[in-house]
């Protein structure tokens, strides 16, 4: 069984190019391009050095002591909230931005969710002095603050996007339009295993040095390649792409993600793709998507800006059909409290998505010995105000009260 | 019933697109009663989607509006099912690929079929599924094809888009989402002039950006007619598209 796209991009099913043909020339000119440019040396000498020197690759495989003792195994934790910019989306802009310049593009567009991946791409056009515009759902500028902040201060401009749910998902399709507006110097900048062909496939390649790293951080640990389980969460799922992509074809190794259920799966306030979705397109690509009886696509909500995206990357929907991949929905309430485990046990403040990653271990039935990777895909700087929120109205609020609360409104 | 085939063999053709549900359920209906009598040789009607792609703010403002309304691909049928008692207005289906996929395929086309509806327009299907996936289906229930070409699109495609039409060729004026309305430019011209020396066999309607008498009439010296979209719309909105039309053809 291949989890790699065939020569259309599709994984099984999934996938493909379902674009208005304004859009043709731009994605038919990356599909014949990029590979031929990412195996080119001089491109190769170019990303790498930029991972190490400039991304402060690679990035720690931490033994997490004390949360190990906790679980009665041992955690290790992919510390991808170490690198430049605070999260992974850096190695993925980095290989996108060498391909624009490559193919002699002079404007980079980009959507946002978190605003990790926007502020990735700012940084990455004001180090290649290209002009940079984020696109970013109303609602997220409101609740990631910082992260807008430091996009402007690397030069980019951010376009508020106010239609639909005013998340990722609208933020998406705005820098598609933009694309079809600029279709001759502009570079969209995905962020996510999202999209038409070829980006799921370019964006996972690119993300796929975190389980490069792990192979052989884990051989100098613990004397073995494989870890039992792999968690990590997702929302298009590139975080999960990269850690997972060196493992898909070893199924020894159990592949284990988290989606966000937000106020619960039955509540209808949450972004559970795997368990809510049915086939279907969204943004240029066959996956499972949430949508109505008539094909129409739900508004998300996850506490998580990163996570608040009704669909999922084609290689996930692929995962989840083969049974490859495991899908835990983790409830807004069970990522809070995850984070402050993590913080409280080992002082690292998690970004909210790598919360829900967290969340996944008191599910599980773990056996002694069992050795557990954890991507910890950004840092919780950008989360200080949920955060703040939740500790006041959960000291006010027994547990039992939290878990059925609709009162908390972050 | 009107084919759709022998009107696009005139020229100076005026089609309208307009949202299914936009602004009522019921004004949908009477516009496509009336529409006839204002000079428009068929329309395009849009089926609502939450995430058009292709299109801009005044379309997906009418969408909202009428998937609020409550218009569903079973509603879409519904209105055209009285439609239908009343006119004879070719109708063409225009609608994003995923509906018809919940919907069902081969559904979809039974219903097309039955209601006369002859010619379907599908933005985010691409040429290739299309010959890969549906173009038997379609076939087998008469139903046509138009595809899109854009200023980008390179004379090898434009052939390969021309041999696969079976309706008409939608010349799309600019490189922009629907919407726009911008005075006509040298490059526009080139673009127009380019696809009329290629001497298609298929017809050919010329939409987006066509928002006046100047831009209907401009377009119609290079295509077969012209497609209004968003500025019908914003007319339709403020309760005065019959002096729109009137006005596009004094």
């Amino acid at each position: 069984m291949s989890f790699t796209t065939d020569q259309n991009g599709y994984y099984g099913n999934y996938g493909g190019a379902y674009i208005p043909e304004m859009l043709h020339q731009n994605i038919q000119q990356l599909q014949n391009n990029y590979e031929k440019i990412i195996k080119m040396s001089s491109f190769q000498e170019a990303y790498r050095k930029l991972l190490n020197d400039y991304a402060g690759r690679p990035s720690p495989l931490y033994f997490a002591t004390r949360l190990s003792d906790k679980y009665g195994c041992k955690i290790y934790l992919k510390r991808e909230d170490l690198n430049h910019t605070g999260s992974h989306k850096i190695n993925n802009t980095l290989g996108q931005i060498l391909v624009a310049k490559q193919m002699g593009k002079k404007r980079i567009i980009a959507e946002t969710g978190a605003g990790q991946h926007g502020v990735a791409t700012a940084t990455v056009c004001a180090l290649m002095d290209l002009e940079c515009v984020v696109y970013m759902g109303a609602l997220d500028v409101k609740r990631q603050a910082p992260n807008v902040a430091r996009m402007k201060m690397l030069g980019a401009k951010v376009i508020t996007a106010n239609s639909g749910s005013q998340t990722l998902k609208d933020a998406t399709n705005e820098a598609i339009r933009d694309w079809i507006n600029n279709p001759e110097d502009t570079y969209y900048l995905i962020g996510s295993v999202v999209g038409p062909h070829p980006y799921p496939d370019m964006v996972a390649h690119f993300q796929s040095i975190i389980s490069e790293e792990l192979q052989q951080q884990l051989i100098k640990k613990e004397g073995i390649k494989n870890p039992h389980r792999i968690l990590a969460c997702i929302g298009g799922g590139s975080n999960a792409a990269g850690i997972y992509y060196h493992y898909l074809k070893n199924k020894k190794v159990q592949l284990i993600a988290a989606e966000a259920a937000g106020k619960g799966i039955d509540s209808g306030e949450s972004a559970a793709t795997s368990i809510l979705g049915r086939d279907g397109i969204i943004h240029g690509s066959k996956t499972l998507l949430m949508q109505t009886s008539d094909g129409q696509i739900t508004e998300p909500y996850s506490i998580s800006a990163g996570l608040d995206y009704p669909g999922i990357g084609p290689m996930h929907a692929h995962l989840i059909k083969e049974k490859r991949l495991d899908v835990y929905p983790i409830t807004d309430i069970e990522a809070l409290e995850a984070a402050m485990e993590l913080t409280s046990l080992e002082g690292i403040i998690p970004a909210l998505e790598s919360a829900h990653a967290l969340g996944i271990l008191p599910k599980l039935e773990i056996e002694k010995d069992e050795i557990i990777v954890i991507s910890l895909s950004g840092r919780g700087d950008k989360d200080m105000e949920a955060y703040q929120k939740y500790f006041k109205y959960a000291k006010k609020h027994p547990h039992e009260d939290l878990e059925k609360s609709f009162l908390f409104v972050p | 019933m009107k084919s759709i085939t022998d009107i696009l063999k005139s020229r100076n053709l005026l089609s309208i697109y307009l949202t299914a549900g936009f602004p009522t359920v019921e004004r949908t209906i009477e516009i496509l009663t009336e529409i006839e009598d204002y000079g428009v040789d068929f329309v395009e009607l849009g089926m609502p989607f939450s995430d058009p792609l292709a299109d801009g703010e005044t379309i997906q403002q009418s969408s909202v509006t009428a998937i609020r309304n409550g218009m569903t691909l079973a509603n879409y049928f519904e209105v055209l099912k009285i439609v239908r008692e009343r006119t004879d207005l070719p109708i063409v289906y225009m609608g994003y690929l995923n509906q018809i996929m919940q919907y069902g395929a081969e559904a979809f086309c039974k219903k097309c079929n039955e209601l006369d509806i002859q010619n379907l327009i599908i933005p985010d299907l691409p040429i290739e599924v299309y010959e890969k996936e549906y173009k038997q289906l379609y076939k087998k229930y008469g139903l046509l094809m138009s595809f899109l070409i854009t200023p980008t699109t390179p004379e090898e495609r434009i052939r390969k888009i021309e041999a696969l039409t079976t309706g008409f060729i939608y010349v799309v004026s600019s490189s922009s989402i629907t919407g726009k309305k911008r005075k006509i430019t040298k490059k526009q011209q080139r673009h127009y002039e380019k696809i009329r020396a290629m001497n298609l066999s298929k017809p050919t309607m010329i939409g987006f950006g066509i928002y006046d008498k100047e831009t209907y009439e401009f377009a119609c010296r290079y295509a077969n007619g012209a497609i209004i979209g968003s500025e019908f719309i914003r007319y339709v909105a403020k309760e005065n598209a019959a002096q729109f039309l009137t006005s596009l053809k004094s």
